[in-house]
């Protein structure tokens, strides 16, 4: 279960909710889809439900075309890597990239676009920090000889 | 990208035939959607009930469509499945667009 289009997958699943795995990538987006096909591959073995694997996958799929859109500016040729492990408080994912760093070293914002009065004004873009932030727990980033370091969890997978 | 068109009783429904409206997709939808609905006349009604899954691009190029259409055309939602459905909340882009439950008779109706 590896070598898909750019992507490579190692999984380490075990019994009762406990598992982890690593998936390197391509940073462009049909290498993106397909790592996201492998890590939802890898998460049927926690039994989580579809609302949970939807929130993996979109949470996921935003940072990753972050990463791909800003910190490698489309430069396809650049590595991605996720890693996961499951436990009792949830789903914990540490993505690294050797992109450029975040603009001022620090997380986007992350509120939601508002004050729209008119559908010319309704913004086009800028959703996916704020779905990010809605999802996800204890978002940490930080920039570690010179890769990209994003950690958090997502509670999902507990029992 | 698959998108069929289909006009019945003046309403434009415009199904989306892929699972998916991802950022490796976004360019192409929100392109297609402008050669669907230039021409029509009437509300336009973009049924979702085959997409499981959008990202930020893709809610953006809905909303780069909407943005798109003629002058006085509304074009609105149908069939939402569940995590669609999230994404549009969480975004408060629900608030933006009519949503219907289903492309069937109540949608690109008045009121």
């Amino acid at each position: 279960m590896s070598g898909v289009a750019g992507s490579s997958v190692e999984a380490r699943v075990g019994g009762a909710g406990v598992g982890a795995a690593r998936i390197v990538l391509r940073a462009e987006p049909l290498a993106v889809r397909c790592a996201l096909c492998d890590l939802v591959g890898q998460m049927t073995e926690l039994s989580l439900d579809t609302e949970e694997l939807g929130t993996v996958e979109l949470v996921v799929a935003e940072v990753l075309n972050n990463i791909a859109e800003h910190a490698y500016r489309g430069r396809a040729a650049g590595e991605i890597r996720i890693d996961w492990t499951a436990g009792a408080t949830g789903l914990h994912l540490r993505i690294t990239d050797d992109g450029d760093p975040m603009p001022g070293g620090r997380l986007p914002a992350g509120r939601a676009p508002t004050g729209w009065d008119h559908e010319a004004s309704v913004p086009e873009g800028g959703f996916g920090w704020s779905l990010i932030s809605a999802l996800a727990r204890n978002i940490v980033y930080r920039r570690d000889r010179g890769q990209n370091v994003l950690t958090f969890r997502l509670a999902v997978g507990i029992r | 990208m698959k998108l069929t068109s289909v006009t019945r009783e003046g309403v434009t429904v415009i199904s989306v035939d892929e699972p998916r409206i991802d950022a490796a997709v976004a360019i192409r939808f929100k392109d297609e959607m402008r050669a669907l609905t230039e021409g029509a006349a009437g509300p336009v009604v973009l049924d979702l009930g085959q997409v499981d899954f959008i990202d930020s691009s893709g809610l953006g190029a809905i909303v780069a469509a909407m943005k798109q259409m003629p002058a006085n055309r509304a074009l609105e939602l149908a069939a939402l499945t569940p995590n669609v459905d999230r994404v549009f909340r969480l975004t408060r882009m629900d608030s933006v667009f009519r949503i219907h439950d289903s492309s069937g008779s109540d949608a690109g109706g008045g009121g």
